[in-house]
């Protein structure tokens, strides 16, 4: 089953024509992600790798009934291409975009309330089933068909975790990035409650860092509702404080959002807590009985 | 980015709200004049990025034209060493001569973006120049909070909810929604990340103004305000961060001595994490970001060996879409044209990581191939402490 995205996952790509939206596109769609269209103003009738373009989201999805949308447009026009997206009807959207004004973000979250739409990101590599679809820009070949859902606020970290899950034998149901910035269209717990309602994922790895709160209502959460393992991992525990760790969301400031009080709630919620970056793998693997 | 009170102030007086009347000076006999200009009662307060000022012995009263310029001779070129300045302190460049008013009582007002709910929030309390995280802690229900909604910005009324839990009347009231107000909109639409008036003043006269102003605003927007992008000052900034900020490379200064390079924020935090864990100190923060090309590779070894405190380089790639073989290239280029003579240990995983490790091998260079993050880790601690004779300690010096 796994979560959001799957084989009925039909792809709308916003900024097809450019660079890395066509190195992306060709990418996801060698993995065998349903690309069906293409969306940039004014290119609208032209094709990109024999996908058609279209002017306006609403067309593309009037003539391709494309459901989810991936988004690779600069970050003062990315706002403007998610709402458009949110408009058409799109019920997932994937944003990959760094850089959008956290200004941007919270007039988007406002409007997307008011919706029934999903935003994964922005500032995130994306969502991958492994064998079924991927919507991001991750390194495809790491993963591997498996039972363990995991969510990050990271890119590389993330790769990092999935590559050590994969070489000890333990298989992904779904890796949803949920992004760096201040403002996430889904959050930890949106994810650990999709995850805990998906009958084929059977334990979560979820890797935060400093800045914010999401750990912390993470861990309440996992306290009250989750049935599962989870598997944590806090980075930026060297981290100074009012300082952003390249991540806009990734700060503590007013001496709040620290790796410590983190891993403090994740401990209390009886989260398994790997305590290197290095330990994300086998501590899932021992957590499963595995190892 | 941060700015100083002054260019705060000016952002502020922008949208309308009231500050004093005052005059930035950089010369004691400018701060004489401004302050005979001023009525000779004046504060004096020095332009650094760091609070704490006061304590500092950077805000003075001076009570004559004559008094002014002798306080502004003191601050001027004063090392400023405060809480949040580190034990380096900063030195004072400019000072701001402002009126000194007749006061009543003093508030704190401040707005940030609540992450939790994804809203910009206005606080409020009556413990005006107390830091806010200290009335947090002591007075928890003492902090007022109105959430609003960004498109809509701050109602009338919430303001003056606020201005009547803090027992506000009358004239002063109307003056209060009126600075309420033009605080939110001034946060909304310069696109700032935290405005903060601290204290706010309540003067004799009922009048309600901005004391102290911070304001930090959000580097993604700043090309759609070039006016306080031209804010910045780099007298405040690290010379190595802001020679990093030319390359767009994510670089953060720090106290220990193994530098660190890495692709993506969050690998990087957590490889700083995993070199404390093995008894070592990171020397910085550097994201060469998640699509790292060889230039940014060689600009960003040659920023990060420029600290004189690093004793060996930990460089940790995992290539996704960027290619170990192109990574292992960029760093191979950069070692021979820097002539590097500190210990490199280099784990790449990812994409083409074989061909990666090849042609680090066949360089010629003295590169320690590492396979995993824990391996890393420990052999770029072992080195530092090989080279300074068995300890790993971090330099004390800064």
């Amino acid at each position: 089953m796994a979560i959001w995205a799957d084989r009925s996952t039909r792809v709308v790509v916003q900024g097809l024509t450019g660079k890395e939206g066509q190195f992306h596109a060709a990418k996801c769609r060698e993995y065998g992600t349903k690309i069906v269209a293409g969306m940039t103003p004014g290119k609208g009738g032209t094709l990109v790798d024999g996908v058609p373009v279209f002017d306006t989201v609403a067309d593309a999805r009037e003539k391709t009934d494309c459901n989810a949308a991936l988004i690779f447009v600069p970050p003062l026009a990315a706002a403007d291409a998610i709402l458009e997206s949110a408009a058409a009807g799109v019920e997932l959207i994937v944003c990959i975009t760094e850089g959008i004004p956290a200004h941007d973000e919270a007039v988007v979250m406002q409007t997307l309330a008011r919706t029934r739409c999903r935003l994964i990101g922005p500032n995130c590599p994306g969502i991958i089933s492994p064998g079924k679809a991927k919507l991001g820009i991750m390194p495809a070949q790491i993963h591997k068909e498996g039972s363990v859902g995991v969510v990050s606020r990271s890119g590389t970290l993330t790769y990092e975790a999935v590559d050590q899950l994969t070489k000890l034998g333990v298989g992904q149901s779904t890796c949803v990035g949920i992004g760096g910035d201040p403002v996430p269209g889904t959050n930890f717990v949106d994810v650990l409650e999709a995850f805990n309602g998906d009958p084929e994922t059977e334990a979560v790895v979820m890797i935060g860092e400093i800045g914010g709160t999401s750990e912390e209502e993470a861990a309440a959460f996992v306290k009250k509702r989750m049935r599962k393992p989870v598997v944590a991992f806090i980075a930026g525990q060297t981290a100074p404080p009012g300082r952003r760790m390249g991540h806009a969301g990734a700060i503590i400031s007013g001496g709040k959002g620290t790796a410590k009080e983190k891993i403090e709630a994740l401990l209390a919620a009886g989260i398994h807590v790997a305590a290197t970056p290095a330990e994300i793998g086998i501590t899932m693997a021992r957590a499963l009985g595995r190892a | 980015m941060k700015v100083h009170e002054y260019q705060a102030k000016e952002v502020l007086a922008h949208y309308g709200v009231a500050i004093p009347r005052s005059r930035l000076v950089t010369r004691p006999e400018e701060a004489r004049a401004a302050a005979s200009d001023l009525g000779g009662r004046v504060v004096v307060k020095a332009q650094v990025h760091a609070g704490g000022r006061g304590k500092a012995g950077g805000v003075k009263l001076a009570t004559s034209a004559e008094e002014a310029f002798v306080v502004a001779r003191q601050i001027l070129g004063m090392r400023l060493v405060s809480k949040q300045t580190g034990p380096e302190g900063k030195i004072v460049h400019k000072v701001l001569v402002e009126e000194a008013l007749e006061i009543a009582h003093e508030l704190y007002l401040g707005v940030v973006l609540d992450r939790s709910v994804g809203l910009p929030v206005m606080m409020a309390s009556r413990f005006g120049g107390m830091e806010i995280e200290e009335v947090a802690a002591e007075h928890p229900d003492a902090i007022l909070k109105e959430h609003f909604d960004p498109c809509q910005g701050l109602h009338a009324y919430q303001a003056r909810k606020l201005g009547f839990a803090l027992d506000l009347s009358g004239d002063t009231l109307k003056k209060f929604v009126k600075f309420v107000t033009a605080l939110a909109r001034a946060y909304n639409e310069s696109d700032a990340t935290l405005a903060e008036i601290n204290p706010l003043l309540v003067t004799a006269d009922g009048d309600v103004v901005a004391l102290d102003a911070k304001m930090n605003f959000d580097d993604s927007a700043l090309v759609r305000h070039p006016e306080i992008a031209a804010m910045r000052d780099l007298d405040e900034e690290d010379p190595l961060e802001v020679e990093a900020s030319k390359f767009d490379l994510n670089y953060i200064k720090l106290d220990g001595n193994i530098g660190c390079m890495v692709n993506g924020a969050g690998l990087a935090m957590a490889t700083m994490d995993i070199i404390k864990h093995h008894g070592g100190a990171p020397a910085n923060f550097l994201d060469v970001g998640g699509g790292a090309s060889q230039e940014r590779v060689e600009n960003a070894f040659r920023i990060l060996l420029s600290d004189p405190g690093v004793r060996a380089v930990l460089i940790n790639i995992f290539g996704g879409i960027v290619r170990c073989d192109m990574i292992a290239a960029g760093v191979v280029a950069a070692a021979t044209s820097l002539k590097v003579n500190v210990p490199i240990v280099v784990r790449l995983q990812g994409t083409n990581v074989d061909e990666g490790k090849r042609i680090l091998a066949e360089s010629g260079l003295a590169l320690q191939p590492a396979d995993t993050m824990a391996d890393a880790a420990a052999a770029v601690v072992a080195a530092v402490k090989s080279a300074a004779g068995g300890t790993a300690a971090p330099r004390k010096e800064r």
